[in-house]
């Protein structure tokens, strides 16, 4: 499998809206989807990763970002329903806000790359980490789309247990791309300036638990 | 009214030097718009809600900031949700921020057929505008100009519908997007016309889908940029396109051959690229960082402003202010104090 051809021509594809084009790459990186849909998600994340670096460029607009993930979302969908029987370990939420555009990126971004996520929708602290608390998850995405929002991640590290807490919280939206400092100012462990970054920062926050729940 | 506490080197009124900047004519200093909101229910102490429950909460707010800070506009703004509330969005109450929208009130593309243009005599949070706008055009006298702010037909459908909805209609449905943006067009056009007659001085539209960041060249070129274009044609006075913080330096000469007056700088703009790019054929106005703002003393707030005025260039046509369009509720007074000392110490050299 050659990745960079895949990876170049897939994210054109998808920049084009082009379902054929699409669907036709996906086969050709992997021509037994069912058996091999790790296969598929790879190409798949770094495409996006793509698109999603040229957005931060400025080389491309936030609706194409969107257009392309949700287009990947159907179609990774169609070849292999991902991971209906797993037990989410991701969980994703807006804080007080019905502006939800930056977390559909990202939940259709982890989706295609076969991440299993809990998505919350739009929700209040206490409420995100009560629930972040009762479905036992390890990795909370906050997208904040203002700066009060942003700064309520405090009180939600806060409500998860503050420096001893289990759940590791990854932050997200234009607060965060504008002042680049406020991620560490509100203690998060992570923050995404795309939604393309999604796959990776999960997984190197779910690396990370890792020692620590061995060491248990 | 008295000048402004910054004028300190002239007699230059805010006006004069809003004037001379957008013809090209010499000031004392840069002029500064420094689009304080929130912070008017905090000298009265009110909470927000309060304060913009009644106008005369809002004018005097507006008053004492512009003694406070000495800036060169008064901005009557609320909130953008107030607008959406025309059309039939809940408006959302913070403590600690601007007002919000609630959930979107389009949520079957079907709605858009039985949707009015609101007519403003029934939208009682934009009435409180216009009041607002007809008193401080009394209290500013000629010296001090009001901007007033509109949210751009093609940016409006965000709170209509919230944003993923919007671009999956853009994409599914475009004919029922036709039907909305003329709505909206229309809505915006009155509303504008509406603050031009109350006393403002200039219209802003907020219309972040002009931007290369925020729509892809084929919404932009078939439905953002000739939108634009309509409205600003219809539009009876000057008018400043803003894109709220998205860059617009790929949308700048489609800004300029719509025939706005000024055009907003994001903080992920190069200034001097812009400066240069426009060459004098428009004035720019930008592009501090409000968030950072929250954290500036003197020494980081005279280098912002002799690097936004250096980034302007000479003989420039720039208006300083910061990026979003609404300075964050936590920005402290001491910084925006430390701004308006910063611009009165290095805003009249280049």
């Amino acid at each position: 499998m050659t990745i960079p051809t895949h990876r170049h021509d897939l994210a054109n594809a998808l920049l084009e809206l082009d379902r054929v084009a699409v669907q036709r790459i996906l086969q050709r990186a992997s021509p037994n989807p069912a058996a091999a849909i790790a296969e598929l998600e790879q190409p798949v994340v770094e495409a996006l990763q793509e698109i999603g670096e040229a957005w931060e460029r400025g080389d491309l607009s936030l609706s194409q970002v969107y257009m392309s993930a949700r287009l990947c979302e159907e179609l990774m969908g169609e070849s292999a329903p991902p991971l209906a029987n797993a037990r989410p370990r991701v969980a994703l939420a807006v804080l007080e806000d019905h502006h939800l555009l930056g977390k559909r990126m990202v939940l259709s971004i982890l989706r295609s790359a076969g991440v299993a996520v809990l998505d919350y929708g739009s929700v209040g602290v206490a409420d995100l980490a009560a629930r972040a608390v009762r479905d036992g998850v390890e990795v909370v995405l906050v997208s904040a789309l203002m700066l009060r929002s942003a700064l309520k991640v405090k009180e939600l590290i806060e409500r998860l247990g503050g420096t001893a807490r289990s759940v590791r919280v990854a932050v997200g939206g234009a607060p965060f791309r504008l002042d680049t400092e406020l991620w560490r100012e509100v203690g998060a462990d992570a923050v995404g300036l795309s939604a393309a970054e999604a796959p990776a920062i999960v997984a190197r926050l779910l690396q990370a638990r890792e020692p620590a729940e061995a060491s248990r | 009214m008295t000048s402004a506490t910054l004028g300190g080197t002239s007699d230059m009124t805010s006006m004069e030097r809003v004037l001379n900047t957008l013809t090209g004519k010499p000031t004392d200093r840069v002029p500064l718009f420094l689009p304080v909101t929130l912070h008017g229910a905090k000298l009265l102490g009110l909470t927000i809600r309060d304060y913009f429950s009644k106008a005369e909460h809002v004018v005097e707010g507006q008053l004492r900031l512009r003694a406070r800070y000495g800036h060169d506009f008064f901005y009557p703004l609320s909130s953008a949700a107030a607008e959406a509330g025309a059309w039939g969005c809940e408006v959302v109450y913070h403590d600690d921020g601007p007002p919000n929208t609630g959930a979107p009130v389009v949520t079957r593309f079907e709605q858009i057929s039985g949707l009015a243009v609101p007519r403003l005599d029934e939208c009682p949070g934009l009435l409180r505008v216009l009041e607002v706008e007809r008193q401080l055009h009394q209290r500013a006298a000629g010296e001090v100009p009001i901007l007033g702010v509109i949210i751009g037909p093609t940016s409006l459908p965000i709170m209509q519908l919230g944003f993923e909805r919007y671009l999956d209609l853009l994409s599914e449905r475009p004919e029922l997007f036709e039907r909305l943006l003329q709505l909206n067009e229309e809505f915006c056009v009155t509303w504008a016309n509406a603050q031009l007659r109350a006393g403002c001085t200039a219209i802003g539209i907020f219309e972040p889908m002009i931007s290369p960041a925020m729509a892809d060249p084929s919404i932009r070129r078939r439905w953002a940029i000739p939108s634009m274009r309509r409205c600003i044609a219809r539009i009876q006075g000057p008018v400043v396109m803003h894109g709220g913080s998205a860059r617009m330096r790929g949308a700048l000469e489609d800004v300029i051959a719509a025939g706005a007056a000024i055009v907003a700088v994001s903080a992920e703009d190069s200034l001097e690229e812009m400066a240069a790019a426009a060459a004098g054929r428009i004035t720019l106005v930008g592009n501090l960082n409000a968030l950072d703002l929250r954290r500036w003393g003197p020494d980081e707030a005279a280098e912002q402003v002799k690097r936004a005025v250096a980034a302007a260039g000479p003989g420039r046509r720039f208006i300083l202010a910061d990026n979003h369009g609404e300075i964050p509720w936590q920005v402290p007074d001491r910084a925006l104090l430390a701004l308006a000392e910063a611009v009165r110490a290095h805003g009249g050299s280049a």
